[in-house]
């Protein structure tokens, strides 16, 4: 299947005050198929954040783009010019933000937040606009669109918000939706909810999905592919069965092994989780060696002398580590 | 982590039919209103954690303002070491405070950004004026090490550590005056998966070090259960069922427990065929 | 709503009544009456003094005097001027309706410039509009009001373009109706360029500064992440967040024109409150000052009251605060 967004070789940096800039994305590629869902594994300060925004060319002013493309519909979404970006936001391509708390207008009611994005896009006489409203809000909470749909967000919980975040985001019919953690704020049980959500919109409306979380369990039979990222660079991308039950680079091994099993009898409460020690590289800090390697616990010579190239492990299982080459 | 067989002795924390009612202030009265918490009663041995999972609208949070007597309950008692707290006066609690301490789910509201390390951790002790200057900055010291934090990094801000960091900074704050018990509400909830590990470990060793006893509450079943060995269940106020923690998981009788156990994406059939090879 | 609505009323006559005691108060700790002056004036024989002083109940205790005039007040009567001899209510009327005039005059020019450089500022950001800006009104919060006033008056006489003073042209009485409104702008030119350019800047800056703080919030970034025009993302939702923080500016701005108006009034020889208020207090005609100042203090309150409902409309979550009382 043709992809419908490839991502080439993205470099991205921002000033910092000691004057070096930080390396937030270091060489990334990916692509994403037609109704595919993509999951993007990465901590806080891995790039992203920084990847979300910049698949619609949504930087802060003080990013830089050194070098790359996104390619949506054959334009290269960061060479494009002002206008043709406001086109395919929210319409083509939709990104709903992180903290549904702070994303929505704190004054207006939330139909008219999801009228605005329609209203942006579609020059079209009242009654389709009303309609498509209308079909969002009812893809999002069923029956009760009618009476949340007049409340503003503080009266709404968290749960309800990050709904209305979503109805705004597929109001348009778009072809991609990019969720930027979209559940971290929520408890398990609304983010299960949230979860079943998306997966009945992918159905339904044959959205490619890219879903950003820092959790490796959200992914797993849910996501078709997984993208783990770390330190602004691709550690591994793959099918989601396969890195989530064989993970091949050691940071998502050792990310896997960190998460809480089910508990057996046996096994005792007393028994430390695996974890990973240290705490992420400094991005600012130019470094040749491979960004995982001072936390590794398989590190070998070759890993302090330079970046490891990306590896295929098969048709579409890559890795990035000397371990399996590069 | 002490096991049920251990506790002979008279649990640490009791509390007993725990009531917390929240009505609406205004102009002519308070009609309405919510019921937080709904007779809740546990103990607690010292030593060992209780886990008190529920999702939001459960009452958790309130459970955890009530214990830190930073709220006051319509009704019902909470004992520590036998003594009753919640008809305790203000100056009274006072001296109890030190010895129950909250860490909470995110440390860049909890903590003062503006403050250095050094000065956020030691700010319990100018509250209460104890300590001359190096025995304050003896005792940070120390603090820091337990934590796992460099005392280099004292000089900085809270805003320049990362959220883990930060996360243990307050557990070093809450540490200062030497607590029997910590209670903490969402407290690794709030960190990446990749970090959760790693202050989950810290606050197992330094239970095991000084005999610390933890209220862990949390709406995320997998961390609860590596953290503790007993588990109550929380719905609506009111504590649907309560036991050790490997009985309750594989034979939950609440309908809310079951939810609970469905939505823990860590625990999903894919990833549960791993971890049984 | 009529609950709020009913509080805050309730609250405006608390402070009234407040006020009032106050001025009672004040003047009576000043030394000197009317009638002192009165007494120095060698025309006037001490009996007629004393038959005044009788008749007006001078020499009453306090307490006895505020309660009567209390009485009066619940009666439309605000009391009588001793240097006029009428009574207070019609005098303060006319003046009144002069000031109010001329800071409602400035109160719209004020907030018709300010609101679109402070919002122009702020979409530009460290461009030179910006700094223009700052700069200008930098410079003209660091020159104090009365400087400014007699600047302008002096510009007013040695060009001969405006007239110096007063509301109307003395003399020759305009005849129709659109001479008459010429006339009057003119005259109204001098002060509301006074009011305007001492109240502004700090409009402006505020207006700015609560702009600069919308347009760094989140959800104004999700919106332009939504494509939503800049037209609109600056009006329709960057202005419309803002609104909270500045009509409560509004609100205190009425207050500081208010009191800024006052002194302008006595500087350009405008016949509103302000002059007459000051001739009143150095004249101890007790009744005009107490009445001038209720007077004021009642605009002020309105004001508030207004920009208060306002809020309470604006902004849901005041709303559900107060119980959608």
């Amino acid at each position: 299947m043709a992809p419908i967004l490839e991502v080439r070789d993205l470099h991205i940096a921002y000033p910092s005050r000691s004057g070096t800039p930080v390396r937030a994305l270091a060489g990334v590629d990916f692509s994403l198929s037609s109704g595919e869902i993509l999951g993007i594994l990465g901590e806080s300060g891995s790039g992203k954040s920084t990847l979300a925004a910049a698949l619609l060319n949504l930087l802060p002013p003080q990013g830089r783009i050194s070098r790359g493309s996104v390619c949506f519909e054959g334009i290269d979404l960061l060479a494009a010019d002002e206008g043709r970006l406001r086109e395919i936001r929210g319409a083509r391509i939709s990104l709903i933000h992180q903290e549904p708390s702070i994303a929505l207008h704190p004054t207006m009611r939330v139909r008219a937040q999801v009228d605005e994005v329609v209203r942006a896009h579609l020059n079209t006489a009242g009654g389709t606009r009303r309609a498509k409203t209308d079909a969002a809000l009812g893809a999002v909470f069923g029956s009760e669109a009618g009476s949340l749909g007049a409340r503003y967000p503080h009266e709404l919980s968290g749960g309800q918000r990050q709904r209305v975040l979503i109805a705004q985001a597929i109001a348009c019919g778009p072809s991609i939706l990019i969720a930027d953690e979209p559940t971290a704020s929520l408890d398990s049980v609304t983010q299960a909810g949230i979860f079943a959500l998306f997966g009945e919109l992918q159905r339904s409306l044959g959205l490619a999905l890219i879903l950003i979380t820092h959790n490796p369990a959200l992914l797993a039979g849910f996501a078709h592919r997984v993208l783990v990222l770390y330190a602004g660079g691709i550690a591994e991308l793959g099918p989601a069965a396969d890195v989530i039950s064989q993970p091949k680079h050691p940071y998502t091994k050792a990310l896997l092994d960190s998460l809480p099993p089910w508990p057996t009898p046996a096994a005792s409460t007393t028994a430390r989780l695996p974890m990973i020690p240290g705490d992420l590289p400094d991005l600012a800090a130019p470094s040749l060696a491979c960004r995982f390697e001072p936390r590794c616990p398989v590190r070998m010579e070759v890993c302090n002398t330079r970046e490891p190239a990306a590896t295929a492990l098969g048709p579409a299982h890559s890795v990035s580590c000397f371990k399996f080459g590069g | 982590m002490i096991s049920g067989a251990d506790r002979a002795m008279e649990p640490l924390l009791t509390v007993e039919s725990l009531v917390k009612r929240y009505t609406p202030r205004g102009f002519g009265g308070g009609r309405g209103g919510v019921t937080a918490l709904d007779g809740v009663s546990f103990s607690i041995a010292e030593g060992s954690t209780l886990a008190i999972a529920g999702a939001s609208g459960s009452g958790k949070s309130t459970l955890a303002l009530c214990l830190a007597c930073l709220e006051r309950p319509a009704s019902g008692q909470i004992r520590l070491a036998g003594r009753e707290l919640t008809t305790l006066t203000e100056t009274q609690l006072r001296a109890v405070r030190p010895q129950m301490q909250l860490v909470f789910q995110d440390p860049s509201s909890s903590l003062n950004p503006r403050l250095t390390a050094f000065e956020i951790v030691t700010e319990p002790f100018a509250a209460q004026s104890r300590f001359s200057a190096s025995e304050r900055a003896a005792r940070a010291r120390a603090l820091f090490e337990r934590a796992g934090l460099s005392f280099q990094s004292a000089t900085r801000t809270a805003a320049e550590f990362s959220g883990g960091q930060r996360q243990r900074l307050a557990i070093a704050r809450a540490l200062a005056l030497e607590p029997r018990v910590l209670i903490l509400d969402e407290a690794l909830s709030g960190l990446d998966a990749s970090v959760q590990a790693q202050v989950a470990n810290l606050l197992l060793d330094l239970q095991e070090a000084s005999r610390l006893t933890f209220v862990f509450i949390t709406h995320d079943l997998a961390m609860a259960s590596r953290m503790a060995d007993r588990i109550a269940v929380l719905d609506r106020g009111r504590i649907a069922e309560t036991g050790p923690m490997d009985e309750v998981l594989r034979q939950p009788a609440h309908a809310s427990t079951r939810a609970l156990i469905a939505a823990t994406p860590q625990w999903k059939a894919e990833l549960r065929q791993q971890a049984d090879t | 709503m009529t609950r709020y609505l009913v509080r805050r009323t309730l609250h405006a006559v608390l402070l009234l009544a407040g006020v009032s005691l106050l001025t009672f108060l004040f003047t009576a700790l000043v030394p000197g009456n009317y009638f002192d002056e009165m007494k120095m004036n060698p025309q006037i024989s001490p009996e007629t003094v004393a038959a005044l002083r009788a008749k007006y109940g001078v020499d009453q205790p306090l307490a006895f005097r505020y309660v009567h005039w209390v009485g009066g007040l619940l009666h439309g009567d605000l009391g009588f001027s001793f240097a006029y001899n009428t009574p207070v209510g019609p005098l303060l009327r006319v003046r009144a309706a002069n000031t109010l005039l001329l800071t409602s005059v400035a109160m719209l020019l004020a907030w018709g410039v300010a609101l679109p450089l402070g919002i122009w500022s702020a979409e530009r950001e460290n461009g030179w509009p910006d700094h223009l800006i700052t700069l200008a009104t930098g410079a003209l919060l660091i020159v104090p009001d009365l400087v400014l006033a007699l600047g302008l008056l002096l510009v007013a006489v040695r060009s001969g373009w405006l007239p110096a003073g007063g509301m109307a042209a003395v003399g020759a009485e305009p005849t129709t109706w659109a001479a008459l409104g010429r006339d009057y702008a003119l005259h109204l030119l001098l002060p509301v360029t006074a009011l305007v350019l001492s109240c502004a800047p700090m409009l402006v800056r505020h207006v700015r500064a609560a702009m600069l703080d919308v347009l760094d919030s989140s959800f104004l970034r999700a919106a332009r992440g939504h494509g939503i025009p800049p037209r609109r993302l600056l009006y329709g939702y960057a202005l419309r967040a803002a609104a909270n923080p500045l009509l409560a500016l509004f609100g205190f701005s009425i207050g500081t024109l208010l009191s800024g108006s006052l002194i302008i009034e006595v500087v350009m020889s405008w016949p509103g409150l302000g002059p007459f208020l000051l001739e009143a207090i150095l004249g101890r005609d007790l009744y005009v000052v107490i009445g001038g100042v209720l007077l004021s203090t009642a605009f002020l309150v309105a004001g508030n009251l207004v920009a208060d409902v306002l809020l309470y409309w604006a902004d849901p979550r005041i709303r559900a605060e107060r119980g959608n009382g």
